[in-house]
């Protein structure tokens, strides 16, 4: 049974399409997360979920009980969910223990000063009770909005954005934190940000949306490693997309040399297409024959990511440990080291059948002159 | 759906309402060009309208030399030097905007006059007699602009000391580091960044200028207003006194214009909040500071104050005097029912422009806060043909079907006074409800409501608790802005129906200057509370002095 459960829903304001046929589910105590860039429409869809948006078409359930569709829309007070605010939206005339146990509208006084115990524990802010919002750091803040929204015990929790107004360094603790914390308390939830971290971090399943339209709905590890649309790849983690014409042998001419695989027999011959090569499948060989030159070297700890250009003007993004260093303006050698193919339509959508095999890479010969000049 | 464009309507039909008298005067002036009737207008241009302007240009030009003078000093001296008394100066500098400006004029006159103790003091000190020296005569155009930039400065002084704060340590450090000593700081960095907020505080005071009435009357000087006044009461000539409300409306649009622009260029650097280090002040550096902001202080405040003291302890016997207590009841009355009618209307504005911020509504609400920079007359001037032109229609109606007469249902009772009280003053309580909404974000809304919480319960477990010191804040701004309107009350007031004001200016023009002390400290008095509670705001938010920004005027 599925906790939540949206079905093609539609939402728009006015002539403006705000989110287009999603459809997406969460089992209980699944954390689900949606990403995307600022405007493509995730805050909507999460308020719709809460009930404060209504729909042009489609329906959500909440536990397989109908809450929005065209003519239906169950008051949020009614929906049993709960929400944690962008900016937390903490009642500044009420103190902490008033504030998170504020949706506790049916427990008795001792019910209520238990459960404010019990989750000033869990967020580790214990004997806060008296304090007022506006004596609290960011940080501290944030998780007494979270502890408000869990008090009540909500069937779905969702979250908009919530950690958006910390700094970078908070931002991926509290996700950790958080994680651990809905995990404890089995509670189903729905997280939104731009943040691909903070998903990564928090995330059962995950999913991008870009212009209203959800990509791709699938775990982070999908997402990352098998992209289903181009944007998608665009998205998430870094990379690049190369160009490649389609050969009849079940080969694929590209900048890094002639690729095959058995999947390519599949595609007509001459057929454009672009294909997603990370940076950790391209590999530093010095006894290779692609050649390429440092254009930038960015320090990442353990390792260091390298810009390097191609003879044909091409950029390319390769990692390599951080006790190996090239310098910027030098030749180096490139081994393409890919477990498995992302190719890419003309449509921006993913060609599929190329994820069980690694391919096999020959570079071309035109490249090889021109590596030997340099 | 229906609910919330029925609502749109009553948001629209308010501010339509509240706009009447405006409309009034602006049609009558469109009148003036498709029936090419220039008879009174040209009559009114080759007799008083030049000396009006004349007049009015002095006394602008005046009092925005004076009002800036004294704000920006007593501003830049309280927030970048240390000197003894520089706190206690910071607040009580604003003491006197609790004193309107007719009371100032009327206490001046008692004590500078040829009779008053100063003059009587020099004449016994030196031996002289009458004619034997020369003193500035107090009741003068020169007199006005004095006593009009006493009181008026605070308004400069407010504004530009929210910005000298906000002016963040790093730029006036730059400043030093780039070499220029600290009184180049001061022309070429901090002045110029003030200037916008100069600029919005001198229009408050010139609109101020503008409206005031008992000034001028008082001091004998002819401009707009005591004109207004003159050719509809004395003259009794309505639409001559339409003509020149107009004129005086076309230089109040003048000033709105300029205050909008000015504050639209105010933006403030706040990223970084951390204060400029002060200049400590010692020696005759911090005699002449201090003496130099304890001057408009004695003269704009304590002057008065005490010689509104000894006038009430002169006449003892009024405090006893049942006739006093009416009209001070007649005061309060009036300020509480003015009050809470204006900060209902408010409210429903302020909410309908949260709920439903359709293009129209937030039209409608802006416009319904522009009241606070129309002259008490104009206003006045503009309810009444309205008003008179209804009464009849009823009285002719009645008459046909009752055959009774009612009377002037409208123009003839209080009725006129509070609608022209809410043109006036609903900006004033507009603002501070708005800000105090703003306070609650929507976000806090959705997180009670989706709390199980109903719109209703929202209402009461969010909104009142809130909002309560932002109403409470508006009804007290309000209720004094009342108390202390002279031309507005003066002229719509039922017959026999009396104020303090109203008390106050009858005494000192029959030249009962002590006669008028007992009514006018009961209005400084009064005064006092909002200036107090403006003063603990402003030391309250130091930091978020954007707020004050958002200031109107509190005094008529």
């Amino acid at each position: 049974m599925s906790r939540l459960q949206l079905d093609s829903i539609n939402v728009s304001f006015g002539d403006v399409h705000i989110v287009r046929d999603v459809s997406l589910d969460l089992q209980q105590g699944e954390i689900g997360c949606l990403l995307g860039p600022s405007g493509c429409g995730k805050t909507t869809l999460l308020r719709s979920i809460a009930g404060f948006q209504t729909l042009q078409s489609g329906t959500i359930q909440i536990d397989d009980s109908l809450v929005s569709n065209q003519t239906v829309n169950v008051a949020p007070e009614l929906r049993g969910v709960g929400m944690v605010f962008q900016d937390f939206a903490l009642f500044p005339h009420l103190n902490v223990a008033d504030n998170i146990s504020f949706g506790m509208r049916k427990a008795s006084a001792s019910e209520r000063r238990a459960r404010v115990e019990e989750l000033l524990n869990r967020i580790g802010l214990p004997g806060y009770q008296k304090r007022f919002p506006h004596e609290l750091s960011g940080g501290q803040q944030q998780r007494v909005a979270l502890a408000r929204a869990l008090a009540p015990r909500p069937r779905l929790l969702l979250l908009d954005e919530p950690f958006s107004s910390l700094d970078a360094e908070l931002r991926e603790r509290l996700a950790v934190e958080v994680r651990e914390l809905l995990k404890k308390e089995n509670i189903t939830a729905l997280l939104v940000t731009h943040d691909q971290h903070e998903a990564f971090a928090m995330a059962d399943k995950a999913g991008v949306m870009y212009q209203g339209e959800l990509l791709q709905w699938d775990t982070p590890y999908q997402l990352y490693h098998q992209p289903k649309h181009q944007l998608v790849a665009d998205f998430i983690g870094h990379g690049v997309l190369l160009q490649g014409i389609v050969n009849d042998d079940a080969s694929l001419t590209s900048p890094l040399g002639q690729l095959s695989h058995p999947s390519l027999l599949d595609i007509d011959a001459g057929t454009q297409v672009s294909f997603l090569v990370r940076p950790d499948d391209i590999v530093p060989d010095p006894t290779s024959r692609l050649r390429a030159t440092v254009k930038a070297r960015g320090f990442r700890g353990a390792h260091n990511l390298y810009t390097v250009e191609l003879p044909g003007g091409i950029e390319l993004l390769t990692l390599s440990p951080s006790h190996e260093q090239f310098q910027v303006g030098a030749n180096i050698g490139l081994r393409p080291e890919l477990d498995h193919l992302v190719i890419f339509a003309a449509n921006l959508c993913e060609l599929p059948g190329f994820y069980d095999q690694a391919p096999t890479v020959q570079p071309l010969p035109a490249v090889i002159p021109k590596a030997q000049t340099a | 759906m229906r609910y919330s464009s029925w609502r749109q309507l009553t948001l629209i039909t308010t501010a339509v309402i509240i706009g009447v008298p405006l409309l009034i005067i602006c049609w009558s002036m469109l009148q003036l060009l498709w029936t090419d009737d220039l008879s009174t207008l040209s009559h009114l241009w080759d007799t008083v309208v030049p000396e009006y302007i004349r007049h009015s240009l002095i006394l602008l030009v005046g009092v925005a030399v004076g009002v800036v003078v004294l704000g920006v000093s007593t501003a830049w001296l309280t927030t970048a030097c240390r000197f003894p008394g520089q706190r206690l100066l910071s607040w009580a500098l604003l003491l006197p905007l609790a004193v309107p400006a007719y009371i100032v004029a009327y206490t001046y006159t008692g004590m500078f006059d040829y009779a008053g103790p100063f003059q009587t003091a020099l004449r016994d000190w030196f031996d002289w007699g009458y004619g034997d020296y020369w003193f500035p005569e107090v009741r003068s155009l020169g007199g006005a602009i004095v006593v009009l930039s006493l009181v008026l400065f605070p308004y400069v002084y407010l504004i530009a000391r929210a910005t000298f704060i906000q002016q963040s340590a790093t730029t006036l450090e730059a400043g030093r580091s780039l070499g220029l000593s600290p009184w180049q700081c001061f022309f070429r960095l901090a002045l110029p960044l003030a200037r916008p907020a100069i600029v919005t505080g001198t229009t408050l005071a010139l609109m101020e200028t503008l409206a005031d009435y008992g000034t001028v009357q008082h001091f004998g000087v002819t401009t707009f207003t005591t004109g207004i006044f003159r050719t509809w009461y004395g003259l009794g000539d309505l639409m001559g006194a339409l003509q020149l409300a107009g004129m005086l409306l076309v230089a109040v649009m003048a000033l709105i214009f300029i205050e909008r622009r000015s504050r639209r260029q105010a933006r403030y650097d706040q990223r970084n909040p951390r204060p400029a280090t002060a200049f400590v002040l010692r020696g005759w550096r911090a005699l002449g500071a201090s003496l130099l902001c304890w001057l408009p202080l004695l003269c704009g405040f304590v002057l008065p104050a005490l010689q509104l003291t000894l006038w009430s302890i002169e006449r003892a016997a009024v405090w006893q005097d049942p006739d006093f207590w009416q009209l001070a009841f007649n005061s309060f009355t009036l300020a509480v029912c003015a009050a809470v009618l204006i900060v209902i209307m408010a409210l429903w504005l302020a909410y309908g422009r949260r709920q439903i911020p359709t293009r129209a509504v937030r039209t409608s609400v802006a416009f319904a806060g522009m009241g606070y920079a129309i002259p008490g007359l104009v206003i006045a001037v503009g309810l009444m043909v309205f008003l008179t032109s209804i009464d009849q229609v009823i009285i002719t109606v009645s008459e046909q079907w009752f055959n009774y007469n009612p009377g002037l249902l409208l123009s003839g009772t209080l009725v006129a006074l509070l609608f022209a009280y809410s043109v006036r003053f609903l900006s004033v309580s507009l603002q501070t409800i708005q800000a105090g909404l703003g306070e609650i974000r929507p976000s806090m809304d959705e997180a009670a409501q989706i709390q199980g919480y109903s719109p209703l319960q929202v209402l009461r477990k969010i909104h009142l608790p809130l909002l309560r010191p932002s109403v409470f804040t508006a009804l007290i701004l309000v209720g004094v802005d009342v108390l202390k309107e002279l031309p507005a009350t003066l002229v719509l007031r039922p017959f026999d129906f009396n104020t303090l004001a109203v008390r106050a200016y009858e005494m000192a023009g029959d030249e009962r200057l002590a006669d008028a002390g007992p009514p006018a400290l009961m209005m400084v008095l009064v005064g006092l509370i909002p200036v107090i509670l403006l003063s603990r705001a402003m030391l309250k938010s130091q930091q978020a002095a954007l707020k004050e920004q958002e200031f109107v005027p509190v005094t008529a």
